[in-house]
């Protein structure tokens, strides 16, 4: 029996009997990150990092949660479970998974830069290691983020200068907050669009140090957002709701928006490669660190990223999941409707 | 290099045409004259000659780059662009980065041509290993030869005329034709004064808009001159300097592919260009495209192609006469003198396409509903006091096409498309029922909206059932009518037809597969339409 097995309620370890980001409801989930791909509703109870927790309760309601910190150990039956940074977002963790010698990690989403907001990356010893791979392709290299936020900087005072404001698509967990740094450094003119706003309260209220930044509102009269910095989570884009920052230019940050073809389809004037997950030589190193002799490859570019793997030799194989962020899902139509009950949607799959 | 890759960066990005046109003239403004020109060539159409095949380029970045072929097919697969694909694969610059014109970048590349491939090899990884990402996308579509880039002739010629002081017609007229950049300095091109004469330059066309709305809006009947619209090529055909030349629509120098032309050099006067359609027809009847399909792509015409579909000239407007431009004058003056001209000629390759007389709007229209049986595919509409202008314009030129021929038909396929659509399934085959199998007959790239696009993207990818290659075969659900302008017998097709400018005209949610026309229904339309 693995340790760890893949059911169609989500990765399940029959012998601490405990479920890691299920996607139906279980009597116990060890929750990842506070994505709503990984976080899911109708569980009894929850365990997740001390930051995840506020933002668990913001996205699932009353719900029971138990936190701890990273490193720290707990015991369910006889499996000693701890968990340690991801790098992904605010309080978004690794699961290490330990019974009889053997030690299992789940990555859950991961990127292995430091951002300054989310946690460094710990590559964790172990056997085996379960790796996501939305971005696993050799197509996908990342500039340092200083780098990508001096181009979005220069970007905004670009169009400060031509009377624009700047629009910035981000996801409303994650994206939009190291956005939020990279603009205050420019501007004092910030605003958020409600999901954003929501989350940014929801963490300043947990103690974070956040940049101000005022909530859009109907009431707002048009030239308040005269060059200013707006930043919007991606169901808002190009919908009505944008008409009153005009004149504006739209950046759109994503780890998609490494492709050209994605850029001009969402018909955006700068696309900003800035992502929250792994790269290829990201995703290969983190592998390579954790000395793992099996990797399972989930979502993204599984079937890709296993086969390298095993041609390096590394033994691997892919494992079908219900997580988002996947290749064949990361674009969703939205509509308009769907921008004012964002925060419970599912915006995180880049 | 680096200017023209940030152009192309931005006029790859930029969603309106003002800021199109500021990239451009602030381009024009600061590169220095051997850029320009080049520029200018490659953004019409001319490029440098391929020095290398483009699977040479995807070996060597997989080489540098030390990844396995099928890898490097996934990640193309997934941009959707080789020249993109090798971009962002390459290792980051190594040496320091180097910025080498563009005009020197192309001498070079001209200069390798006839070099061994070792020493093509060497330049080329050397080049890439000297740039960042986007000087490399640039680099690898001047090596790959399809500058596709998003910019009319109309905002050429708009930017270029805030820098050069010529009218933009002038500026159109100038940049079109036969002139090789390689040998051409910006001052012979724009200079005010112009240096040598090309006697093969054709004029830049006017272009008709679709009529949208109801016709009557155009006002009274009197001033409008009605013809068909036929279904060729676009052309110009110019007699200068003892000389013939046959230019189409793309800008494509055709005349040596139409040696029926040649017959007229005698009997042409000198100093005319006419504005027509290449053709195929027998006693003035136009022959379907398919026909003249069958001419286009071939090096060696045979007696056979020559007998089958002879080429003709429809002419419809007078351009230069004796030397002189006659586009300022009024449509019927030289519609008058063009008469008079292909009459006196009495060639057969050379016809007038006819003026359709007609009283009423309602006349009009019903004459229309008989454009099929004339081998045309609707009604042009030339207000008779209108000059001839620089291309497309609101106003005074109207193409009022015939309803296309549409069938239902459920999707099969799909694949990834390429450029802005690259990583999402947009491109569909369709099938009819053939008993209870399904045959495959068309298929379509355009049509649906942006969003649409994604609906299917999104169905694609939940209900594909194999994998071949780039090819997904899809669970036969969506319906959709598909319109297209003809339809020809196709020994090359499964379905026995070949269908011209297929494209889909809208999904019918309101339909179930079952629904869907079958291949009977294409063969009677073969019988009444495709002969």
């Amino acid at each position: 029996m693995q340790l760890i097995e893949f059911t169609d309620r989500g990765l399940y370890c029959r012998t601490g009997n405990f479920y890691i980001d299920p996607w139906k409801p279980v009597d116990k989930a060890i929750i990842t990150h506070a994505h709503s791909d990984h976080a899911r509703f109708g569980s009894t109870s929850y365990l997740c990092h001390t930051h995840t927790g506020p933002l668990l309760k913001l996205r699932l309601g009353d719900i029971t949660v138990q936190s701890v910190e990273w490193n720290e150990k707990v015991s369910m039956n006889n499996v000693t479970v701890s968990l340690h940074p991801a790098g992904h977002i605010i309080g978004s963790s690794q699961v290490r998974v330990e019974y009889n010698g053997e030690v299992w990690v789940i990555s859950g989403d991961y990127k292995t830069e430091n951002d300054g907001i989310s946690g460094m990356f710990e590559p964790v010893n172990c056997n085996t290691f379960i790796s996501e791979s939305t971005f696993g392709l050799p197509i996908y290299n990342w500039k340092p983020q200083t780098e990508i936020f001096e181009n979005m900087q220069q970007w905004i005072k670009a169009n400060q200068q031509s009377g624009k404001a700047s629009v910035i698509i981000a996801y409303s967990l994650g994206k939009a907050q190291r956005v939020l740094k990279c603009a205050a450094a420019v501007t004092d003119k910030l605003f958020a669009h409600g999901a954003i706003w929501n989350v940014h309260q929801a963490l300043v209220n947990a103690g974070w140090d956040l940049p101000k930044i005022e909530r859009v509102t109907p009431e707002m009269p048009k030239d308040k957002f005269k060059q200013a910095v707006i930043i919007a989570p991606p169901s808002a884009d190009g919908t009505s709701w944008m008409k009153k920052f005009s004149p504006y230019s739209t950046g759109i940050c994503s780890g998609w928006m490494q492709v050209r073809g994605n850029v001009r389809r969402r018909n955006a004037d700068a696309g900003f490669a800035l992502s929250d997950h792994a790269d290829w030589n990201g995703l290969l190193s983190a592998v390579k660190a954790t000395g793992a002799e099996k990797v399972f490859v989930t979502h993204g570019f599984q079937a890709a990223f296993s086969r390298y793997l095993n041609e390096i030799g590394i033994e691997a194989a892919e494992v079908k999941t219900e997580f988002g962020g996947e290749e064949e899902e990361q674009e969703k139509p939205s509509t308009n409707e769907e921008q004012d009950k964002e925060i419970n949607t599912a915006d995180d799959n880049e | 290099m680096k200017a023209f890759a940030e152009l192309i960066v931005e006029l790859g990005t930029s969603t309106k045409t003002n800021e199109k046109l500021d990239a451009l003239s602030h381009y024009f403004d600061s590169a220095d004259d051997a850029d320009k020109v080049w520029v200018i060539a490659l953004f019409s159409g001319r490029r440098p000659k391929r020095v290398i095949s483009s699977s040479f380029l995807q070996l060597w970045c997989m080489e540098t780059a030390n990844l396995p072929a099928w890898l490097f097919e996934e990640c193309y697969h997934t941009v959707g662009d080789l020249g993109e694909t090798i971009a962002l694969l390459l290792p980051p610059p190594q040496q320091q980065l180097s910025n080498t014109s563009l005009s020197l970048i192309i001498n070079k590349l001209v200069e390798i041509e006839k070099q061994e491939e070792a020493a093509k090899k060497e330049f080329i990884v050397n080049t890439w290993m000297q740039m960042d990402k986007d000087e490399r996308f640039v680099f690898n579509k001047l090596l790959t030869g399809n500058f596709r880039i998003g910019v009319s002739q109309k905002t050429i010629v708009n930017a270029l005329s805030k820098t050069v002081k010529l009218e933009p017609s002038v500026i159109a007229h100038r940049i079109s034709g036969n002139w090789d950049p390689a040998a051409t300095s910006f001052a012979d091109l724009l200079g005010e004064q112009q240096q040598s004469i090309d006697y093969s330059k054709p004029y830049p066309f006017y272009l008709a808009y679709a009529l949208q709305e109801d016709v009557s809006l155009l006002g009274d009947e009197a001033d409008w001159q009605a013809e068909w619209k036929w279904d060729g090529i676009r052309g110009q055909l110019i007699k200068r300097n003892g000389e013939i030349f046959v230019w189409s629509r793309g800008e494509e120098l055709m005349t040596e592919k139409f040696p029926e032309y040649h017959a007229m050099k005698e009997l042409l006067p000198e100093g005319l260009v006419l504005d027509g359609e290449i053709i195929p027809s027998i006693e003035s009847k136009p022959l379907p495209f398919a026909l003249l399909q069958t001419r286009i792509g071939r090096k060696n015409i045979t007696k056979k192609n020559l007998q089958e579909a002879p080429i003709t000239f429809f002419s419809y407007d007078l351009l230069e006469y004796n030397g002189d431009d006659y586009r300022e004058q009024p449509l019927y003056k030289r519609r008058e003198l063009l008469e008079q001209i292909v009459t006196s000629m009495n060639h057969p390759a050379l016809l007038l396409s006819p003026v359709i007389n007609f009283s009423s709007w309602e006349q009009l229209a019903h004459i229309r509903n008989s454009s099929r049986d004339m081998g045309a595919e609707g009604i042009m509409l030339k207000r008779k006091n209108s000059t001839y202008q620089v291309g497309r314009k609101v106003g005074d030129w109207w193409k009022w096409k015939i309803d296309p021929l549409v069938i239902d038909a459920v999707m099969i396929y799909a694949q990834k498309g390429h450029g802005r659509r690259s990583n999402l399934y947009t491109d569909y085959t369709f099938a009819v029922k053939d008993g209870d199998k399904l045959v495959s007959f068309a298929k379509a790239y355009s049509g649906l909206t942006d969003k649409e696009f994604a609906e299917v993207d999104s169905f694609v990818k939940r209900n594909s059932i194999e994998k071949f290659g780039p090819v997904r075969t899809v669970k036969p659900e969506l319906v959709f009518e598909i319109a297209f302008e003809g339809i020809a017998a196709s020994n090359r097709h499964k379905s026995g037809v070949a269908l011209r400018f297929p494209r889909i005209n809208r999904w019918r949610k309101d339909k179930k597969p079952d629904e869907i026309n079958t291949i009977e229904d294409l063969k009677k339309m073969l019988e009444v339409y495709g002969k």
